[in-house]
């Protein structure tokens, strides 16, 4: 194992056991995952934020679909309560401590990203937006 | 009439009313058999077809429509609603499978009536059948902030999740 390679799984293994994670699972391995693409792309990133995951949540970007500036226009002004879908759905609560079984499929997690970060952005988002918006959902 | 002097009127008519009440209410119970779409049942079209709308019964479209709109899922009525290509035909399958001129063609039927499955219609609120099922609901209701699109089936029919589309 080359020095960086180790210090890499030091800084993911301290960084999991400071957010009080029990055991490593699917979604403390798509953070890390996440952190390793944020990190190949910006050199100087420092950790995820829940503050700015949670500004990329409520902000009104207004540039995909005129139906959905934010995200909060399907998932509601707060994370711990419902949301509705412009065809009637209810979306679930996307604060973990409400909906405790969310955030362990990651090519689901994936597949919302792309699909709503699009419709909301007008591109995909990056991973360290994605990691951001998570660390504010996994805290809510 | 010359009824014998000891006959029970009373109880008599009583049953045909029973008689007659109960005849109603079967024909009316005939009636919503064909408002009976079944929901989806495979998991996977639940939860792939179901996320952002109702997963709509597959038995309200003729095949040929569910093979044109699953070919086409990256402009899904203006949304992207692509998934992966294995997960795309394992639901077209089932669509195909259980669509109104297939495997749901008793629950389709008349839904269907008049519909050619060479125009692989996309909308069901655009076959001919449903326009005249629904020709008596004002403009103001698909306004309603509860109700806002004709593919919100549940706002008035509220077991439309089971299949039951009645009034």
């Amino acid at each position: 194992m080359n020095p960086l390679t180790l210090s890499h799984v030091l800084a993911a293994v301290l960084a999991l056991s400071v957010s009080g994670a029990g055991i490593a699972g699917p979604r403390e391995d798509q953070l890390v995952a996440y952190a390793a693409a944020a990190k190949a792309a910006n050199p100087a990133f420092a950790g995820f934020s829940a503050a700015r995951g949670k500004t990329l949540h409520t902000q009104s970007f207004g540039l995909g679909k005129p139906d959905t500036p934010a995200c909060t226009s399907c998932h509601g002004n707060d994370p711990r309560g419902p949301g509705r879908t412009p065809a009637g759905k209810t979306v679930e609560a996307m604060a973990l401590s409400v909906t405790p079984a969310r955030y362990v499929d990651p090519a689901k997690v994936e597949k919302w990203f792309k699909r709503n970060c699009n419709e909301v952005l007008g591109r995909e988002c990056s991973a360290q937006e994605k990691g951001d918006w998570l660390a504010f959902m996994v805290g809510q | 009439m010359n009824l014998p002097h000891n006959f029970p009127l009373r109880p008599f008519a009583l049953g045909l009313v029973t008689v007659a009440f109960s005849a109603i209410l079967f024909g009316r119970a005939q009636a919503g058999g064909s408002h009976y779409f079944p929901p989806v049942a495979d998991p996977l079209v639940k939860e792939e077809c179901g996320s952002c709308h109702l997963a709509f019964a597959p038995s309200m479209l003729p095949a040929s429509s569910w093979q044109r709109m699953m070919a086409n899922l990256k402009d899904h009525f203006g949304d992207d609603a692509s998934v992966e290509p294995a997960v795309a035909a394992s639901i077209t399958d089932y669509l195909v499978n259980n669509a109104g001129d297939t495997g749901g063609r008793r629950y389709g039927d008349k839904l269907l009536r008049g519909v050619s499955g060479a125009n692989a219609p996309l909308r069901i609120t655009e076959l001919p059948k449903w326009v005249r099922e629904h020709r008596k609901v004002p403009d103001w209701e698909w306004k309603h902030k509860e109700v806002r699109t004709r593919a919100n089936c549940t706002a008035c029919h509220v077991d439309a999740a089971k299949g039951y589309y009645d009034e």
